[in-house]
C-alpha cells in the first residue's frame, strides 16, 4: 500500500519496540497467575455447565468451594479437581453438573491416579477444540460461499432490548436492512458480576445479559438470517470485565465472530483491578484467537472522556499497547479489530480533517488489521438533525481511509436506545456515503506538508513520547499515577483483586497449555 | 394573552413535521393508513410525502400535518431549575467569596447499577462539557467526584465524611424507571439518618426534569443542556440562603 502520510517507518517501529518493552514485565506477572475466572473458564471448556437453584453457575460453584476447602488449593488449578470427580463418578459430565448444582462438593473426593486424570482431561480439550475448531471451519465456509456480499466496511448495529426474544427480532430487521454485525448489548453492570448468568433471560437494564443460551438463541436467529440474505451475519458480544475469559469460552463454543475485549478497559473505565484484568485479557485473547474471533479493543473511550483532538496520542498509544497483547496471545493481525473513534468537537475549525488524519494513520500504522471505528456520540444531543450530519461525516472519513468494521452512528444517540427506524435511516446513509466516495481511498493523495499530514506525524510524536514516558515510570505504575485516561488505578485496588491466583508449582490447566501449543505461543 | 402555532412559512399556518414506524409492509395501503393515523391525531391535513420498506412487516413514513391548535405562550410556565440566567464560573466564585466566606463542599456520583459517567463527568470533571468547565475546576469549591455504580448508602457516607454542602445524584438509565427507584431510596436513605436537611440535594440526567426531582424530594433537577455553572450558582444561592 502507498503511504499517504509518509509517516517515518523508523518512528512507527521504534513505537512498536516500545510497546513490546512496556508489556514484557506485565506478560511476566501474567505468566505466574490466573485467576478465578480463567479457572471457572477452564471449567466450562472442560464442560462445567448449569446452575444451583439459587442462580450460582456451576464454574462458580466448584472453584468457590475449592477455595472454601482450602484457601491456597486454587493455586493447582481447579481443573484437576472437576476432572478427577469426573473419572470417580463414571464420567458423565451432565449428571456431574447436576450434582454439583444440587450441593456436591468435587473436593470432598481424594484425587485418584494423576495419569488417568491427565489422559481423560486431554481426551476433553481435544473434543472442545474439535468444536471450536469446527466453528471457525463453518464461519470461514460461509463467508466463502457468499464472498462479496457484505459491505466494506462491515455495517455494524446494536441491538439492546433487555430481552432476548425482542432483541431476535430487532436483529433479524436490522441484518435484513442491511447490517453485516449485530452486537447485542450487555445490560449495565454486567461487566461487575463475577459470574456468568444462567440461561435465557427477558430482562435487563439498558441491555441484555449475555449468557450462554442467550448467545445460543441470537446465533440461531442470524444463521436464519443469513440464510435468506445469502450474506454472513456475524455476531458480536462483550469479552470484558470480571468474567472476560469465560465469556470468551462461551463466544467460542456458541461461534460468536467479534468480542469487545481489551486489554486496559476493566482497569481505567470499570475499576477493574490492574493485575486481574490483565491475567484474564490473556486467557480470553487465546481464546478468542483459536476460535477466529476479531476482537474490538475499547480506544474509543479515551476520546469519550478527555478531549479528543488533544488526547489523540493515547489512542494511538493504546492501540500498540493491544496490539502487542494480543500478539503475546497468539492473535494474528487479522483478528485485531482496533478501534478509534470520530469524537472530535464539531465546532473545531478543520476538525474533519483532523479526524481524516488520525483514521489514514491509524490504516497506514496497521494495514491487516480490520479497524473498529467509532461513531460520534459525546458530541450528540438531541438535535437528531445535526447527528445526521455528523454520521455523514464520520462515513465518509471511514470509507475514505479504508476501515474494517464500521459502528453505524444513530442520529437519535443521547436521546434513546434505537427506533427500528433510527437504524434504517443510519444503514441509508452509510450506503449513500459509501457508494459514493467508493474510489476515494485508492484516487486521492494529500499534500505534503498539509494539514493532514502534518496532524498525523504530530500524532505519532506525541505518541512516542508518551509512550517513553510509559516505558520509563513502568506500566503498573503509570496506571497507578493515572497516566491513561487520566484515570489513578492503585495496583491493590479495585474489583476482582481477590480473585488473583498465583500459580503454583503443580499448577494444571490442560486447556492453556493446549491453546499455547495450538498458537505457537512460545514462553 | 399571545396565542402561538407551529409555524412553516406563514404565521399560524400550524406545519408540523412528522416521521415514525408502521408495523405494516410498505405499499399504498401502509400510506394510506398513515395518513389517517395522523388525521386521528387531530391533523386538519396530512401528507404523506415519503415511505420505505424497513423489514417485511415493517415500513417507515415522513409525514406533514397541518394543526390548528394553538397555545397562550403568556400562561405556560417552564419546567427550569432557574429562571435567572446562570452566574459564569468567575461570578460563581466571587460570590461564594462574598457571601459564603468559605469553599464550597460538593459530592457526586452516578448511583445504583448506572455505569454511565457520562453526565456527573461533564458537571464535576475540570474539563468539563463544552467549554463549559466543570466544577473541579472552580477554586471556590472542593468537588468529589466518585465515579458510577455507587451505592447511595456509601454516598451518603462519603458525604457525611467530607462534610458536603451539596450532594450530586446522576442517572442516565431510566429504563423500567430504575432512575425513579434509586433517587427514591436515595432521600429516603437520607431522610432515615435524619440528614435530609444536611445537604442540598441535586438529581441531574438526560431525562431527569426538575418538576421531578423535587416531587421525589430533591432540592432541584437538571435535565438536558443544563452545564456545571447552572448547578453551581443553584447550590451557591441556595446554600447562602439556607445559612
Amino acid at each position: 500500500m502507498n503511504s499517504k502520510l509518509n509517516l517515518p517507518a523508523d518512528r512507527v517501529a521504534y513505537a512498536r519496540e516500545l510497546a513490546e518493552r512496556i508489556t514484557a514485565p506485565v506478560q511476566d506477572f501474567i505468566d505466574g497467575h490466573s485467576s478465578v475466572t480463567v479457572e471457572r473458564a477452564t471449567l466450562r471448556l472442560a464442560g462445567a455447565d448449569g446452575a444451583s437453584p439459587d442462580g450460582v453457575p456451576v464454574a462458580n460453584l466448584v472453584v468457590d468451594r475449592i477455595r472454601a476447602a482450602d484457601p491456597a488449593a486454587l493455586e493447582d488449578g481447579a481443573t484437576v479437581r472437576y476432572v478427577n470427580a469426573l473419572l470417580k463418578s463414571g464420567g458423565d459430565v451432565r449428571a456431574l453438573n447436576d450434582r454439583i448444582a444440587a450441593g456436591f462438593d468435587v473436593t470432598s473426593l481424594p484425587l485418584g491416579d494423576r495419569a488417568a486424570i491427565e489422559a481423560k482431561a486431554d481426551e476433553i480439550v481435544a473434543g472442545t477444540l474439535a468444536r471450536i475448531k469446527g466453528n471457525r471451519e463453518f464461519r470461514e465456509g460461509k463467508l466463502e460461499q457468499w464472498k462479496g456480499r457484505n459491505n466494506s466496511p462491515l455495517l455494524y448495529l446494536i441491538v439492546a432490548t433487555g430481552n432476548i426474544y425482542e432483541d431476535v427480532k430487532q436483529a433479524a430487521a436490522a441484518a435484513e436492512q442491511g447490517a453485516d454485525v449485530i452486537a447485542v448489548i450487555r445490560t449495565t453492570a454486567q461487566s461487575l458480576l463475577d459470574y456468568v448468568p444462567y440461561g435465557a433471560t427477558t430482562e435487563g437494564f439498558g441491555g441484555t445479559y449475555a449468557t450462554q443460551e442467550n448467545f445460543r438463541i441470537m446465533r440461531a436467529a442470524l444463521d436464519e438470517v443469513a440464510e435468506k440474505q445469502r450474506r454472513y451475519i456475524r455476531l458480536t458480544n462483550y469479552a470484558s470485565g470480571l468474567c472476560m475469559p469465560e465469556i470468551a469460552a462461551m463466544g467460542a463454543v456458541e461461534r460468536l465472530d467479534m468480542m469487545l475485549n481489551d486489554s486496559m478497559y476493566g482497569i481505567l473505565f470499570r475499576d477493574i483491578n490492574m493485575y486481574r484484568t490483565f491475567v484474564d485479557q490473556m486467557f480470553s485473547r487465546m481464546l478468542n484467537s483459536y476460535a477466529g474471533v476479531i476482537i474490538n479493543t475499547g480506544e474509543d473511550n479515551y476520546l469519550t472522556t478527555s478531549d479528543a483532538y488533544e488526547k489523540a496520542y493515547t489512542v494511538l498509544a493504546s492501540q500498540l499497547l493491544n496490539e502487542r497483547f494480543g500478539f503475546r496471545a497468539g492473535m494474528p493481525s487479522n483478528l485485531l479489530g482496533l478501534g478509534h473513534a470520530f469524537e472530535m468537537d464539531p465546532t473545531l475549525k478543520n476538525g474533519f480533517m483532523y479526524e481524516l488524519a488520525e483514521a489514514q494513520m491509524a490504516r497506514e500504522i496497521f494495514p491487516d488489521c480490520p479497524l473498529k471505528y467509532m461513531p460520534p456520540t459525546k458530541h450528540m444531543s438531541g438535535d437528531i438533525f445535526k447527528g445526521t450530519e455528523m454520521n455523514t461525516l464520520f462515513n465518509f472519513v471511514s470509507k475514505a481511509t479504508n476501515q474494517g468494521i464500521h459502528l453505524l452512528g444513530m442520529l437519535t444517540e443521547a436521546i434513546h436506545t434505537p427506533f427500528m427506524m433510527d437504524r434504517y435511516l443510519a444503514v441509508e446513509n452509510a450506503r449513500y456515503v459509501m457508494n459514493y466516495v467508493d474510489g476515494f481511498y485508492d484516487d486521492v493523495e494529500f499534500k505534503k506538508d498539509g494539514i493532514v499530514v502534518s496532524r498525523a506525524h504530530q500524532v505519532l510524536r506525541e505518541t512516542i513520547e508518551f509512550l517513553e514516558h510509559v516505558e520509563k515510570t513502568g506500566m503498573f505504575d503509570a496506571i497507578e499515577q493515572g497516566l491513561f485516561a487520566e484515570m489513578k488505578r492503585p495496583k491493590d485496588g479495585g474489583k476482582g483483586f481477590e480473585g488473583l491466583v498465583k500459580k503454583g508449582p503443580a499448577y494444571y490447566n490442560p486447556f492453556e497449555k493446549a491453546l499455547k501449543r495450538e498458537l505457537g505461543i512460545v514462553r | 394573552m399571545k396565542v402561538v402555532r407551529p409555524y412553516g412559512d406563514t404565521m399560524d399556518d400550524g406545519k408540523v413535521q412528522l416521521s415514525f414506524t408502521l408495523p405494516v409492509p410498505d405499499g399504498a395501503k401502509g400510506r394510506e393508513a398513515a395518513r389517517k393515523l395522523v388525521l386521528s391525531w387531530g391533523f386538519k391535513d396530512c401528507e404523506v410525502v415519503h415511505s420505505a420498506p424497513l423489514a417485511a412487516e415493517f415500513s417507515f413514513y415522513v409525514a406533514y400535518g397541518k394543526t390548528e391548535s394553538s397555545i397562550d405562550y403568556d400562561s405556560v410556565v417552564a419546567d427550569e431549575a432557574s429562571a435567572d440566567a446562570s452566574m459564569s464560573m468567575d461570578e460563581v466564585n466571587e460570590y461564594i467569596r462574598r457571601n459564603i466566606g468559605r469553599k464550597v463542599v460538593v459530592v457526586g456520583a452516578c448511583t445504583g447499577f448506572d455505569a454511565h459517567t457520562v453526565g456527573i463527568d461533564a458537571i464535576m470533571n475540570m474539563k468539563g462539557y463544552n467549554h463549559h468547565f466543570g466544577l473541579e475546576r472552580y477554586p471556590e469549591m472542593e468537588a468529589y467526584n466518585l465515579g458510577a455504580q455507587v451505592p447511595n448508602e456509601k454516598l451518603i457516607d462519603y458525604a457525611v465524611k467530607v462534610n458536603a454542602d451539596a450532594i450530586l445524584v446522576s442517572q442516565v438509565v431510566t429504563q423500567k424507571d430504575t432512575h425513579i427507584h434509586n433517587m427514591t431510596e436515595f432521600i429516603e436513605l437520607l431522610e432515615a439518618k435524619g440528614l435530609r436537611d444536611k445537604f442540598i440535594c441535586v438529581a441531574g440526567g438526560p431525562r431527569i426534569g426538575n418538576k421531578l426531582a423535587v416531587e421525589l424530594g430533591f432540592d432541584v433537577g437538571f435535565g438536558r443542556g443544563a452545564y456545571a455553572d447552572d448547578v453551581a450558582t443553584f447550590v451557591v444561592k441556595k446554600l447562602a440562603e439556607k445559612n
